[in-house]
């Protein structure tokens, strides 16, 4: 940890002023406590998240245009460094990689000596986690690490994460936190969370401290002390961005409505469209499905087991001895979306829904989360109700 | 621990362009673990040794597109325990299944000096519309890694850790951004099967369906998404007229944008 240099130190919960060039002491201080820094960069026609070692990497200025089945960057009018929606990336692809092997074993005389993984080499620091960020990251440690049995990886990776949120500046065109109570503010789970203050000649950060470990970190940085109408031009940020969301979810009833309606006819009009892609789970910050597969090598002396991102919208998900239980698309989107909105509840208490729009951006052909939802509810009605095969496949 | 006793395989050529073979000579790291793991006892490509049947395994390249070819792969599925089918043309008839959509002797009388010497069928056929296939490994051309990975498998009497979902969750996987939606460049990558690592994709291009369809390829769907991108009837027509042309939903899709008056 870097000499702090400016006092008091800062407390826990309370707020002060980072300008803008003082972000690079931020990245800084977390490379020099050992952190690898992640964040936002503009790569390929996309904010996606990367390594970041200077302030100049971040996407100055980029804003970006969503909607179902369509992205694009955009320049805006300031230089805002956090000036835009969420991405195609998310968090998950650090706690939870898309790959990772679990073991590997290897032939001996009496038979063979499996080699655990070892430990993630690096802790891993976030600049620029949304509100619906932390609340999907939130979601993936119940399922990782809230039964008896933890997933060890996730765990060690998630323990030694430092997390800087950003309060949402912007909202996407298919972003809808508002509904899902989940943003766009980053009320909990955070080491660090920063506001975006620009306009004129002005460009702060207005940040606070959600953690110990962020408060000793801002303790080091060259910040000063935030006045009221500074945390009012915070809160007003936040409340313009809660005002312009892209799309709203009505989520009163909305369990009871999907687990009532396994057969609506929506669903078989939602499957002539769908690809069974498995873009919107890939994309999906909550979806933690996986499968695992063995590998051996050719002079059969080594094996390892990996285990890779799966989708429900694959046939081979449900494979069972003599086929899948789901072979049509219908039935593996009432399971996507069933599961998101309906069946999460049950299982771990919350929607798997955080209303961060990624499914709906980066479906090819457009297919909307929230459209489907209220299209079900318009016509509550229609045939295909509890009786017949409830929840019922293929 | 008991050595393994090397399975004897052969690998056969039938209509293709040696690419998927060459494939298999491509593992240069790993040809001598293969060379050492089985005993190849036909490969014309790379060796004079043709020794005779019958074959612990044979992986078959090519369509049948000749009476002495549909003879030929009825031989080898005789003399061979199993048998696996490597790339386009022996999964889905190749390129050369173009011929199923038109007049084959237009393209005899177009293409020799004396036609009259040509014996050919008037479609190209995959290998398992003539006799069983143990396996199907897809791709124009196979991925070496996969190859290695069937191999390696029936080495070990295990199932081959081959993926059959759509080139978009490789894409996803490698971190890719979807190149339709924040480019406007129409893909096909959610019709097709992954195995590449969905390179094209990574390189700023459209997925061109080298691996054929996934299942449940939805591609009138994703055909009307191309259309809203401004693809029009002859480029959807060509874009499922390709590697895997005669594979059942290209073949569909690519009919349903064929010229009105040109049943092809
Ligand atoms: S279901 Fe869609 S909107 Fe909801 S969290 Fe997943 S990707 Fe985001
Ligand atoms: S929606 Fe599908 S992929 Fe996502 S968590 Fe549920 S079952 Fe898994
Ligand atoms: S809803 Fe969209 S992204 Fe998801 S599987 Fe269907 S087509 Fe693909
Ligand atoms: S670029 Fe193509 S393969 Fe990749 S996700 Fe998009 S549609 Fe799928």
């Amino acid at each position: 940890m870097p000499e702090p240099r400016t006092q008091p130190s800062v407390l826990l919960g309370a707020r002060v002023l980072l300008p803008r060039p003082a972000l690079q002491d931020l990245i800084d201080a977390l490379a020099a406590c050992g952190f690898e820094v992640i964040g936002p960069r503009a790569r390929d026609g996309a904010i996606v998240y990367d390594r970041l070692r200077r302030i100049e990497e971040l996407p100055a200025g980029w804003t970006d245009r969503q909607d179902g089945g369509t992205y694009g960057l955009e320049r805006r009018s300031d230089a805002a460094l956090f000036g835009y929606a969420v991405g195609p990336h998310s968090w998950k692809q650090f706690l939870h990689p898309p790959q990772e092997r679990l073991w590997r074993a290897r032939r001996r005389e009496d038979g063979f000596a499996i080699e655990p993984e070892p430990a993630p080499p690096s802790r891993l620091a976030f600049i620029g986690v949304r509100a619906c960020e932390l609340h999907a990251i939130a979601i993936q440690d119940r399922v990782f690490m809230g039964g008896a049995h933890k997933d060890t990886g996730y765990e060690a990776r998630r323990r030694g994460a430092f997390v800087v949120a950003v309060n949402c500046g912007t909202a996407g065109g298919t972003c809808f936190c508002a509904s899902m109570e989940t943003g766009p503010r980053a009320e909990a789970g955070f080491d660090l969370a920063l506001t975006e203050l620009i306009g004129g000649t002005r460009h702060d950060f207005l940040m606070e401290a959600g953690s110990e470990a962020g408060a000793a970190l801002l303790a080091g940085l060259p910040t000063r002390p935030a006045g009221a109408a500074d945390i009012a031009a915070a809160e007003a940020v936040v409340a313009r961005t809660a005002a312009s969301m892209g799309r709203t979810m009505d989520t009163v009833g909305l369990k009871s409505l999907l687990q009532d309606h396994p057969e609506h006819p929506r669903w078989d009009e939602v499957a002539s469209r769908c690809l069974a892609c498995a873009n919107c789970t890939m994309v999906c910050p909550t979806c933690f499905c996986t499968t695992v597969t063995d590998h051996t090598d050719l002079a059969g002396q080594e094996a390892e087991r990996v285990r890779h991102w799966d989708s429900c919208f694959t046939a081979d998900f449900s494979y069972i001895h003599g086929g899948s239980v789901r072979s049509s698309t219908k039935s593996r989107y009432r399971q996507w979306m069933t599961h998101k909105l309906a069946h999460w509840i049950d299982q771990f208490g919350t929607s798997g829904c955080v209303g961060c729009g990624r499914c709906i951006t980066w479906c090819p052909v457009g297919i909307d989360i929230t459209a489907e939802a209220a299209a079900i509810r318009a016509d509550p009605a229609a045939h295909g109700t509890k009786r017949g095969t409830s929840h019922g496949n293929p | 621990m008991a050595e393994r006793t090397r399975p004897i395989v052969a690998v056969w050529k039938f209509a293709s362009c040696d690419g998927c073979q060459l494939s298999l000579l491509d593992c240069e790291d790993e040809l001598l673990a293969v060379a050492g793991a089985v005993d190849i006892a036909y490969f014309a490509e790379a060796s004079s040794t043709l020794r005779p049947g019958p074959y612990d395994v044979s992986l078959v390249e090519g369509s049948v597109t000749t009476e002495h070819d549909a003879e030929r792969i009825r031989m080898v599925r005789a003399a061979s325990k199993r048998l696996i089918t490597i790339g386009a043309c022996a999964t889905a008839g190749g390129i050369q299944s173009l011929r199923n959509f038109a007049d084959v002797k237009d393209y005899v009388a177009a293409v020799y000096a004396s036609p009259e010497y040509i014996r050919t069928l008037e479609t190209s056929t995959p290998i398992s519309a003539h006799v069983p296939v143990d396996f199907e490994l897809r791709g124009c051309p196979i991925n070496k890694h996969q190859l290695l990975e069937v191999i390696s498998a029936l080495l070990a009497g295990r199932k081959p850790q081959i993926p059959n979902e759509s080139v978009c969750v490789s894409c996803k996987q490698r971190g890719t951004s979807c190149v339709m939606v924040a480019h406007g460049t129409p893909c096909l990558g959610p019709v097709t099967h992954a195995g590449c690592g969905a390179i094209c994709p990574a390189y700023g291009r459209g997925c061109y369906g080298c691996y054929g369809p996934a299942e449940a390829a939805n591609t009138a769907s994703l055909a009307g998404a191309w259309t809203a991108l401004g693809a029009d009837r002859r480029t959807l027509h060509r874009a499922f007229r390709t590697f895997n042309a005669a594979a059942e939903p290209f073949r569909q899709e690519s009919e349903a944008h064929a010229e009105p008056h040109h049943p092809g």
